[in-house]
């Protein structure tokens, strides 16, 4: 089985909200001292990954990014979690490129990077939660898309998809090539690479591309804007005074609570 | 044609967000000065079309059978391509969430999902959503039409009732199943008979809970007294210690109760992503400093452990 599976370097979604702050020009989050992390939903992708190859003791694990230079760290980190083979395509135009802008540079360097069973992508991503790759790639590369998959297994020549809904889960069976998206859940949590393979996977090598070097409308690529376009970015005025309940007892405070609790729900 | 759509998958039958998606397609169908039609896809068909018909002018029904990826998208792209819609709306349930962008892709149009805002200014559309978490808005301008969006649909207000009932047809297609991919079992795990997104109260706990035991004895029966649905912090999922489909954040079930009370959550900004819209948002917690706090109306720094058992005989002698 040849998996690839696509890695999102973004800014760590953890910052406290009072450290958040925005471009108003470029219409992004500012770097502040914010750390750049791999997206939680693309390790849970990778994760998934690695569980189904040690479960079927076989398979090949590809790793790729679109994005700025340092996102080659996010590959490193993969490629120390056990990926095979990593793969970078650098972004020298916008650096919020809309999701159809992402799909397609993604399906060119899967085109060009060889021939692939499963394709794999988390389901969102923490900082513009678009959660428009995994489809986009799919009918890009004319496959079908299963989303919010949590567990994967082998069946003959076939996979077995469990996916989470929003009223419990569904079991799907589907063929090869397909593309699908992860999702969280308590048995994909990513792994920790121990600090020798981190150093290690610096040595391993890794492919590195221009927009130039893959079959795509170079052009259209670097702009980044004919699907959608950021046109405002603001952070919303929260205007909430909590009242914290008062009384001189535990019993008094939670009478208050229990009181306000009615009052707001007239359920009782 | 050139009207606004609206496209259902029938199972949830017409509850609060088949009328929230109705009341958003209105508006936006008024302001472009088109008619509003509606898709309705599966089991069910039949009988939410004839509710839909009350506020929509037209409903076309697909007799596809129950949902499955490919054979549901090719069937939609189809009826879409007859129809050509300027702007497809879909609700926020698991099939809509997967179907958008696919949907767009085929159309040659722009996608964009978990839409709090939908208008059109001018010839473009643009549409309102939460960023970074929560953290921040954007104003996404759509670059090619139609637009295909969904929303967050129990937030906004139904449609007014027609003075004449819209029409409703069945769609002739012939679409050949997918055989690449397909559903073969169907698991639903439900609270009861309310789903989370239209509970009015909802008791959710956190990582602070400590583990599954405390969500059985002492949160359900809390719960229980309130007429409650239970959520829980992706913290508390991830663990193990209850359903996925308990989790509430921007990437779990986006709720909209009177109140939502908050036990040993924290508050990061992904969680509160998924309760913005609460009416009254409450809070149990140790920490007087946890970010909940800033966004509830009232709340307690206190252990929980030593509140809900307390709480439970308050709220049952103020029953009485």
């Amino acid at each position: 089985m040849n998996i690839l599976v696509c890695l999102k370097q973004i800014l760590d979604p953890e910052i406290p909200a009072r450290d958040f702050r925005i471009d108003p020009v470029k219409h992004e989050a500012e770097r502040g001292a914010a750390n750049l992390v791999t997206n939680i939903f693309c390790e849970n992708a990778l994760e998934t990954a690695l569980q189904f190859r040690e479960h079927h003791g076989t398979g090949t694990i590809t790793v790729l990014c679109y994005g700025a230079a340092t996102a080659e760290d996010s590959l490193r980190k993969a490629l120390a979690m056990k990926a095979d083979n990593a793969a970078l395509v650098l972004n020298d135009g916008n650096q919020n490129p809309d999701p159809l802008t992402v799909a397609r540079v993604l399906a060119a360097a899967i085109r060009k990077l060889g021939a692939f069973d499963l394709i794999m992508v988390g389901r969102e991503a923490g900082d513009w939660g678009a959660g428009q790759t995994g489809g986009l790639l799919a009918e890009e590369l004319g496959l079908p898309c299963v989303s919010f998959v949590d567990r994967i297994e082998s069946n003959g020549g076939k996979l077995r998809l469990n996916r989470q809904t929003d009223t419990g889960w569904e079991l799907l069976e589907t063929e090869v090539p397909v593309v699908v998206s992860v999702t969280n859940d308590e048995h994909n949590v990513p792994r920790i690479p121990k600090v020798r393979d981190v150093m290690m996977s610096y040595r391993q090598p890794l492919t590195q591309w221009g927009i130039g070097d893959l079959d795509v409308a170079a052009d259209e690529v670097r702009a980044g804007n004919s699907y959608y376009e950021v046109a405002e970015l603001s952070i919303p005025e929260k205007e909430s005074r909590c009242e914290f309940v008062t009384g001189d007892t535990l019993d008094e405070r939670v009478e208050t609570l229990a009181r306000r609790i009615v009052e707001v729900t007239r359920a009782l | 044609m050139n009207a606004v759509d609206i496209c259902l998958f029938a199972q949830a039958g017409f509850d609060k967000a088949a009328q929230g998606l109705a009341g958003a397609g209105r508006r936006l169908a008024n302001s472009l000065g088109t008619e509003l039609h509606a898709i309705v896809l599966g089991p069910g068909a039949h009988a939410l079309a004839s509710d839909l018909s009350l506020v929509v002018d037209k409903v076309v029904t697909v007799d596809q059978g129950e949902y499955e990826p490919e054979t549901c998208l090719s069937a939609l792209t189809q009826l879409c391509r007859e129809l050509s819609p300027r702007a497809v709306l879909l609700a926020n349930d698991t099939y809509s969430q997967e179907i958008t962008p696919r949907l767009a892709h085929r159309l040659g149009g722009s996608a964009v999902g978990d839409c709090v805002d939908v208008h059109v200014d001018g010839e473009t559309f643009e549409v309102t959503r939460q960023v970074y978490g929560g953290k921040a808005q954007a104003v996404i301008q759509l670059k090619r039409q139609p637009a295909v969006v969904w929303i967050r649909a129990r937030s906004f207000a139904p449609a007014n009732p027609l003075a004449v009932a819209g029409e409703i047809k069945q769609a002739a297609l012939d679409i050949p199943p997918d055989t690449r991919t397909r559903i073969i079992e169907r698991k639903r795990e439900t609270q009861g008979e309310a789903r989370l997104e239209e509970a009015r109260v909802i008791v959710s706990g956190g990582r602070g809970i400590g583990g599954p035991e405390p969500f059985d004895l002492e949160l359900k029966p809390l719960a229980d007294l309130l007429g409650a649905q239970m959520g829980a912090s992706r913290a508390a999922c991830d663990a193990g210690w209850v359903p996925p489909t308990w989790q509430v954040g921007q990437t779990g079930k986006k709720v909209t109760p009177d109140l939502y009370l908050a036990i040993a959550i924290t508050g990061a900004s992904q969680h509160m992503a998924g309760i913005s819209e609460a009416k009254n948002i409450a809070a149990i917690n140790t920490d007087p400093d946890a970010p909940i706090f800033k966004h509830c109306r009232f709340g307690i720094v206190e252990d929980y452990r030593k509140v809900v058992p307390l709480l439970r005989e308050k709220l049952v002698a103020l029953q009485k």
